[in-house]
């Protein structure tokens, strides 16, 4: 076994800093790169591409990404997790192995974990007698089938961790957890048991800190950011885990960014609700036990996790089609510039309302005055003012409302209040609005499984 | 006694669902007594009036002086529905460091 092991976060997010994960395996020693992909959105996105295209529905960043790491990773041993693999991460394999076999790599096996794409099991699940009830309404979910793009159930570490035991370079998953594409390393390498719920809190909350790229090691920081150094080569987060279920998060030297007590604190508040009971498929961590260390030279140390047993349930999230919206701006200047955009909300809230449409909502903002801090925001005196962003969206049930709304804005230029500019983009246009639906479903229900490809 | 709740705690927020939450990390010690005695439940939902239209949550979290707040119906249906410029509730925590407090 060995007495530690350093996982490095390559992303954040789909649509991170593009050099990271490259940054990640080559400026300094890590044993695993992973990769988080998947928001909520993202899926029903890669749902609509597998759609027109069957072997689309992945991040499609990934291959040539993996063109580039791949000899790296190779040279080094470096495995890479991810959940790129979106609604078809078979198809993303096979577009990692076609660059690896171009690159001449011999001897790779990349693992697919399979099963959590549950869209075409609807009706078999229903009929099982689970209700899918959305975790937020309550309200079950047979009257919204028909309109489900997608629909996928999040598994934990347990499927990767059994690539790993299969022999896998690169595990490539659907819907997991980002929390455990980091855990999953941590109990292959240490041997740890899975009920051993401890353990799987540390692992649980060093992916935590991880998940999210940048936001441990200074990014988005809003304590003291101004001291942070070198925003520009920031170092992305690497958890430094021991057997014992310590951890030290830190980053690769000479890189920008810091990680120091308050750093990580705010990322362990990052989108949690009640901290006693942080709930994964692998267990519910309790984030009230954590206790943090600075050790210094950009070192801290997390420890003392507790942990309890994981619950009958994997989350679900589907997604689904729920009319269409969208956003038009135009910007007015100096002199009266607040007064100006408030007057032309008023008359183009006017004419919507000659022409008949009906919208489900109207939302008006004014960027550069109230968009951000809304009622909170200090009323200012007009004439410092030098200009204001009106920023008018709308949603609808149906396209062609939201896309008559989109031939109102730039009419206004000529038929409204002076001194506006900032039309450039043309029409705004309708784009699917695309709803999320929350679920528990029994973790008896569905079986993830582990696919192995290989080049010999 | 005003306090100024960005002198002494800072803060990150995002977004659950159409909840957005909010944790507020005090400095030091003496910042967290303050905070944990006066960032009430009522005074956060004061704060937000007219930003937030449900519940408001609260729980301490004395482990690395903090307190996370979960503000209901918040984000305009949420991060893909929402027509608000901040959807995913980025900007709640620089929100939150307005308050001041009466210590």
């Amino acid at each position: 076994m060995k007495d530690k092991i350093r996982i490095a976060s390559g992303q954040g997010f789909w649509g991170d800093l593009i050099e990271a994960p490259y940054q990640q395996v080559t400026k300094g020693d890590v044993d695993y790169l992973v990769m988080d992909y998947l928001a909520e959105v993202t899926m029903s996105i890669l749902q609509k591409q597998k759609n027109k295209k069957p072997n689309l529905g992945y991040a499609r960043d990934l291959p040539p990404l993996m063109k580039r790491l791949l000899p790296v990773c190779k040279e080094k041993g470096i495995k890479v997790i991810t959940n790129g693999g979106g609604v078809n991460p078979v198809a993303c394999a096979d577009a990692i192995l076609e660059e690896a076999l171009q690159l001449g790599i011999e001897n790779l096996r990349i693992a697919v974990v399979l099963g959590d794409d549950i869209k075409d099991r609807m009706d078999e699940l229903l009929a099982a007698g689970a209700e899918l009830k959305n975790m937020e309404s309550g309200e079950p979910l047979k009257e919204y089938k028909d309109k489900i793009l997608s629909a996928n159930v999040y598994f934990g570490a347990l499927p990767i961790v059994e690539a790993l035991e299969k022999g896998a370079d690169i595990v490539i998953t659907g819907r997991t957890t980002d929390t455990g594409l980091t855990l999953a390393p941590m109990i292959y390498e240490f041997g740890w048991d899975p009920k051993n719920y401890d353990l799987m809190a540390a692992g649980t909350v060093a992916g935590h800190i991880l998940e999210c790229g940048a936001q441990s090691t200074g990014g988005n920081f809003l304590g003291d950011w101004e001291s942070i150094e070198n925003f520009a080569e920031i170092g992305f987060p690497i958890a430094e885990a021991y057997p014992n279920g310590e951890v030290v998060v830190t980053k690769h030297e000479n890189t920008g960014g810091r990680v120091s007590y308050d750093t990580v604190a705010e990322q362990l508040v990052y989108e949690i609700g009640d901290p006693k009971s942080y709930i994964t498929p692998d267990c519910i961590a309790d984030f009230s036990s954590i206790k943090l260390e600075d050790l210094g030279d950009n070192r801290v140390k997390v420890y003392d996790v507790k942990g309890f047993k994981e619950t009958e349930f994997y989350k679900v999230s589907c997604s689904y089609s729920s009319g269409y919206s969208a956003i038009g701006s135009l910007t007015y200047s100096w002199p009266k510039a607040l007064t100006k955009a408030k007057r032309a909300d008023r008359i183009l809230r006017k004419r919507l309302e000659n022409l008949g449409l009906q919208f489900e909502e109207i939302n008006t903002e004014f960027i550069g005055y109230n968009a951000t801090q809304g009622p909170l925001s200090r009323e200012l005196d007009e004439d410092l003012i030098n200009e204001v962003m009106l920023r008018f969206a709308v949603r609808a049930n149906d396209r062609a409302t939201v896309e008559r709304f989109g031939k109102e804005i730039a009419p206004l230029i000529l038929t409204g209040p002076p001194s506006v500019t900032g039309f450039a983009g043309g029409r705004p246009k309708p784009s699917e609005v695309v709803a999320y639906w929350p679920a528990l479903l029994q973790k008896t229900l569905v079986e993830p499984h582990v696919k192995i490809l290989e080049l010999k | 006694m005003k306090v100024k709740l960005i002198d002494i705690a800072h803060a990150r927020s995002g977004d659950k669902g159409d909840a957005g939450n909010v944790g507020v990390i005090a400095y030091d010690d003496k910042g967290f007594e303050i905070i944990k005695k006066h960032l009430t439940t009522e005074r956060v939902k004061k704060h937000f009036e007219g930003i937030c239209f449900g519940e408001v949550e609260r729980y301490e979290m004395p482990n690395i002086r903090a307190i996370n707040f979960l503000l209901h119906n918040t984000l305009g249906g949420g991060g893909t529905v929402s027509l608000k410029h901040d959807a995913q509730g980025k900007i709640l925590a620089s929100a939150m460091l307005r308050m001041e407090l009466d210590v």
